[in-house]
């Protein structure tokens, strides 16, 4: 069965999209899409990077984009607006990287492919990748709910119960990147910010409580996987932006939806 | 021991100096209200010694195993979060339901579980607080101007309840508060700070201070007075619970 390509292409976009689905709520809930943005633009310098040294484009990409997440995390709160730190690192560090990729000696290689993803490309050890970083991911953020929705709602009260919420954050960090150099891969990563949020503030509308609203995220990132997947087969389309085109379409029908709040459960 | 012992602290950000040199015990079951105009540090101290922030100079020890139900000043939900109040209750550990219902009721709102917080006025979302956080069994009750966005007659019935709930839980209460007048009465002790401590004492002492008169002039003396007279009862009735 995972010989043929489709199918791995399904199960890698299916394995993304509930991985970010779930991290995507934290995003959302802590303002973290701009820091997403900057995550996921460094890791086109990761792929540089890596290309040069001949190392795997997956660690190379890991490494960059938790260097660049741990670097906004010791800049933000020196007294600089973070939007502002924020702006200048994600594009700084994509020109950097499409600087860097155009100098790697040998072959020219395809960008488009790691801007917008090749999920048709995945091979079995991408899939591994995939599924152990995104199974990873769910472990830890099952951990750590708890704690980590108490530092999300409130610093002081995480404090005042024994919760580090520095530490909270650390972690979301190194998740954010770690979904970033496994993401790479299926959307890109100029789309990677897109599948966390999207599915998450879709999932917003109908949820009253944060376990029902992650749980709806991770369903409405899989079914945009599957959904821009077959458009992308139908009209011969990219699949990456595909994919992120019906989870926005989602994302309408929620907006819509909201008019009834009814729905909501 | 004392629930807590802050030792010679000294807090600032930016080069700017937030707190110097203060002192200060907690001691089991006392009721301590912190008074001082805005910007005189009151919220930086509970912060430190809720541990939210670390001293430049000086050491705050907290006994070990310190439970602390802290109620801030306010607190907002981000809308994209959405949680319920039987939720909210049930974090960061997992309550019965039957504790979360008592903790409701002792907090004076009933029947709210599947409200969103979002959806609760000033008065219920301060009392959800207070709520969740006498679900932690604490040793010590911290609120930090809590009654902010309250009516006067809304927190001075905040404030009765808190009495109440301290007189069920048997805990340390240390609040900060810039509403002289409500809150001093049902204080044991009363610490007026301004970037140091001015003056403390039981409230009779603080409100005769000069240091506190030269803060705070003497306008509230009257209504001080007055809402003492209301509460008397309250007040000596605790003093008997205590001992």
């Amino acid at each position: 069965m995972l010989d043929d390509f489709l199918v791995r292409a399904a199960l890698a976009a299916v394995g993304t999209a509930v991985a970010t689905g779930l991290l995507g709520c934290f995003v959302v809930w802590r303002r973290m899409a701009y820091f997403g943005d900057a995550t996921a633009h460094a890791a086109i310098l990761g792929v540089a990077l890596a290309l040069l040294f001949g190392t795997s484009i997956t660690l190379g990409v890991a490494v960059v984009a938790l260097g660049m997440a741990v670097l906004i995390h010791s800049l933000s709160g020196q007294g600089i607006a973070v939007d502002t730190i924020l702006g200048v690192l994600a594009h700084g560090a994509l020109a950097l990287g499409l600087v860097a990729v155009t100098l790697v000696p040998g072959q020219r290689i395809d960008l488009d492919a790691y801007l917008f993803g090749d999920v048709l490309s995945v091979t079995r050890s991408d899939l591994a990748v995939i599924w152990g970083g995104g199974a990873l991911l769910v472990g830890v953020l099952w951990w750590h709910w708890s704690a980590m929705l108490t530092a999300t709602l409130n610093p002081d009260l995480a404090f005042a119960a024994g919760i580090n919420p520095r530490r909270q954050q650390l972690i979301l960090t190194v998740l954010v990147a770690a979904v970033v150099a496994v993401a790479i891969k299926v959307v890109g990563a100029l789309l990677i910010t897109a599948l966390l949020i999207i599915p998450a503030a879709s999932a917003r509308s109908f949820a009253s409580t944060p376990e029902r609203m992650a749980f709806f995220a991770m369903a409405f990132g899989a079914l945009s996987a599957l959904g821009g997947l077959r458009l992308a087969v139908i009209f011969d389309t990219q699949v990456g932006p595909s994919i992120i085109c019906v989870a926005v379409g989602i994302f309408a029908i929620s907006m819509i939806s909201r008019q009834l709040p009814q729905l909501r459960v | 021991m004392s629930l807590i012992d802050a030792r010679q602290l000294d807090f600032g950000h930016g080069g700017q100096r937030v707190l110097h040199n203060v002192s200060m015990t907690l001691d089991k079951g006392e009721i301590v209200t912190i008074v001082g105009p805005n910007g005189s540090g009151k919220s930086t101290l509970l912060r430190l010694l809720i541990g939210a922030l670390t001293p430049q100079k000086g050491k705050v020890t907290r006994k070990p195993g310190l439970r602390i139900g802290y109620v801030p000043q306010k607190l907002h939900i981000d809308p994209t979060l959405p949680i319920t109040v039987a939720r909210f209750l049930n974090l960061p550990k997992p309550v019965p339901a039957a504790a979360a219902a008592d903790a409701l009721r002792a907090a004076g709102v009933v029947g709210l579980d599947h409200q969103q917080m979002s959806q609760l006025s000033g008065g219920q979302f301060q009392r959800v607080l207070l709520a969740r956080a006498i679900l932690a069994k604490p040793d010590v009750l911290m609120l930090d101007e809590a009654t902010q966005g309250l009516d006067q007659p809304g927190s001075a019935a905040f404030y009765r309840q808190i009495a109440a709930v301290r007189q069920d839980l048997g805990c340390a209460v240390l609040m900060v508060s810039h509403e002289l007048h409500v809150v001093m009465s049902a204080s044991d002790r009363v610490i007026c700070l301004n970037g140091h401590i001015c003056c403390e004492g039981t409230p009779e002492v603080v409100s005769a201070a000069p240091a506190y008169r030269e803060l705070f002039g003497t306008g509230t003396g009257g209504a001080l007075a007055l809402y003492r007279h209301e509460h008397d009862h309250g007040h000596d009735h605790h003093h008997e619970a205590a001992e």
